[in-house]
């Protein structure tokens, strides 16, 4: 009661306040997020050095240093300056692989979340709004593919496209799909029988428009939180297939593929094992850290 | 309660269907046909060819093909293996109960952990505790599991000597399998010696593969406790004067635990999946090394077979986690 009073009066006293940009209250809430402005910093950092490899890296990834090979980092006793992180079982240098490492992992995390959110956002809207025998068939099909353990069926669909980089990145989306679409048809049946969906649709909205345009911006907020933490699944996903032998191939600098090919050398020269791990440890964490504080500040009954 | 069953069985009969086509339709997705790209640049003759093609059933039309293998996978009979001429059901059969084994300790592992873990963040929350529970249990989520497996190795196996890098067993002993799970057979067969050596081969893959599934549970766990931790029947209880470890260990623990055991019942997906890396790493017996040999040696049988049997077995306990979540909880069991 003393509140709605308080309110009116400071109401009246300032009658020209506005409430706050949604950008300017959401960022207000995501920065108060230590380990979210952690992960955002981190994420930028990777990205930047990913953007701009070739001017970063201090040696060509693919050139192979016949006098220095397996050289150890340079904080150990016979490693040196020229090769920081020290170098693989050929003589290469690993800071440069990693760094280019990063382009990999950013382009596999950026291209799977594209894909795989465009089909399942279009799969949702499309049985969310339209419901019935679309709404079942769709939604059986995502059934199905949720019944398999999303690792192994990222396996069989690169073992039968065939091992590789492309195909790797195509077998992660199609796991992922069915999260998206999901997701898009719970937050659509959950705005459609709001009234201003009604209201548009009785001011003669056509269905694309009705979709995309009114309650698609609407549905939004844990779609941008499921993309993040996407990216996450999409690099680990992608590095455990190059793991196996079903994603990049070698020479490739990606960060699974890199550990795959030095596993020999794991008791010799641990070094070439373990950098690529902290890489990807480091930028999946980052994601996750940021798609934790992005669900935080996006919704509403946390906020306040 | 009949009514739930059934509708809930009922719902699950499609998606095995569907399944069933998805693993059928994958051997004919391969580009070429399984038998020429297993048999490469060698070439046979093309009797031998047309023999095995014959023995696939892939001179047949597609229709007549898919109705032989959903008559065979009714019955049991998910073909031979392109490599050693078995049959797929009983390869996976023998090698199972490694999995199974792997992955029921992982399990256990994850929960004995991570229950105490979360509950205890949940009560403290915002202490150093909670933070520290909170900020390892992100990072076992999103470690690469391969690669912590092998930094385990690299530090308990090669570096202190205390656990075996890979495999079930020391040499030095033989057990006759009887159930297929190792830490019954040694004990059935009398042999501590040998039980000894099963669980230390199993410690290391253990942790590995429940890093992840603990760190769910440790979250899932501290959020469920906090929302309960707030319900009015909580504050009433501590306002009745009942000792505080009475109210966290029976009132909320009791309210809390519904959707961790959710939870938990949904790894299963994520633990076999896991177990192909794991079993990759720790050259783990299982079904989960065995399905990335089927892929390496082009054994499309096989790989069909075992994708069938292992996402059959993910429906499987989904549906028993459905239908206990419908024991437990009866406005479930009513509502739909």
């Amino acid at each position: 009661m003393t509140s709605e009073v308080q309110a009116t009066a400071i109401a009246a006293t300032v009658p020209t306040s506005q409430p706050p940009h949604p950008l300017v209250e959401f960022w207000y809430h995501f920065r108060q997020n230590t380990g979210a402005m952690i992960g955002l910093t981190v994420i930028l950092v990777i990205a930047l050095l990913a953007l701009f490899a070739p001017l970063v890296v201090p040696h060509d990834p693919n050139i192979q240093y016949r006098d220095a090979i397996l050289v150890p980092p340079v904080w150990q006793e016979a490693g040196n300056w020229r090769f920081i992180l020290g170098t693989d079982d050929i003589g290469r240098d690993m800071l440069s692989r990693l760094i280019y490492g990063a382009r990999l992992s950013m382009m596999i995390g950026l291209i799977v979340v594209t894909l795989s959110l465009a089909i399942g956002l279009a799969l949702g809207l499309v049985a969310g709004f339209f419901g019935g025998m679309v709404d079942v068939l769709t939604m059986r099909l995502m059934d199905i593919l949720l019944a398999l353990p999303s690792l192994l069926l990222a396996v069989v669909v690169a073992a039968i496209l065939g091992p590789g980089l492309v195909n790797a990145m195509l077998a992660v989306s199609i796991v992922v799909i069915p999260h998206y679409a999901r997701l898009t048809r719970a937050a659509v049946m959950a705005e459609t029988g709001k009234d201003y969906v009604v209201a548009s649709r009785v001011a003669g909205a056509g269905p694309l428009r009705l979709m995309l345009i009114v309650v698609l911006p609407n549905c939004l907020a844990p779609l941008i939180v499921q993309a993040t933490l996407g990216f996450s699944t999409a690099i680990l996903d992608a590095a455990a297939l190059g793991f196996l032998g079903l994603g990049a191939q070698p020479p490739t600098p990606e960060w699974g593929t890199m550990l795959a090919s030095s596993l020999q050398f794991l008791q010799r020269a641990p070094w070439v094992v373990t950098w690529p791990g902290v890489a990807i440890l480091v930028t999946v964490l980052a994601f996750n850290l940021l798609g934790d504080g992005l669900r935080d500040a996006l919704d509403p009954k946390l906020k306040r | 309660m009949l009514r739930f069953i059934l509708t809930r069985v009922s719902l699950v009969i499609p998606t095995f269907l569907g399944v069933t086509f998805l693993t059928f339709l994958l051997i004919r997705l391969v580009p070429g046909d399984p038998i020429e790209v297993r048999v490469g640049e060698r070439g046979i003759p093309p009797e031998r060819l047309e023999q095995l093609r014959h023995e696939l059933g892939l001179d047949q039309s597609l229709w007549h093909q898919f109705l032989d293998y959903i008559g065979g996978v009714l019955s049991g009979d998910l073909g031979l293996s392109l490599v050693t001429r078995n049959p797929v059901l009983d390869e996976f059969l023998t090698l199972f109960p490694a999995t199974i084994e792997l992955a029921a300790l992982a399990m256990l592992f994850a929960t004995v952990v991570g229950l105490p873990a979360g509950i205890i963040a949940a009560v403290k929350r915002g202490s150093i505790f909670d933070h520290g529970v909170m900020g390892i249990s992100l990072t076992g989520y999103s470690m690469p599991i391969f690669w912590w497996g092998l930094l385990l190795i690299l530090f308990f196996s090669v570096g202190l000597g205390w656990t075996p890098v890979s495999g079930r067993l020391d040499l030095l002993y033989y057990v006759e399998p009887v159930t297929g799970f190792m830490l019954i057979d040694t004990l059935l067969a009398g042999e501590y010696g040998a039980f000894w050596s099963a669980l230390h081969h199993l410690i290391l893959p253990m942790v590995v593969l429940g890093t992840v599934p603990l760190a769910v549970v440790a979250r899932m766990t501290r959020s469920a406790m906090l929302e309960v931790l707030g319900e009015d029947y909580i504050r009433t209880a501590k306002a009745k004067g009942l000792a505080g470890k009475r109210v966290i260990g029976l009132h909320a623990l009791r309210n809390a635990l519904i959707p961790v055991v959710t939870v938990i019942g949904l790894q299963v997906g994520t633990l076999l999946g896991g177990a192909i890396l794991t079993e990759t790493i720790f050259s783990w017996p299982g079904v989960g090394k065995w399905l990335i040999e089927s892929i390496n040696r082009r054994d499309y049988p096989a790989l069909q077979g075992g994708v069938l049997l292992i996402a059959s077995t993910v429906m499987a306990v989904n549906l028993l986690v459905d239908l206990l979540y419908g024991v437990l909880n009866p406005r479930i069991r009513h509502s739909r």
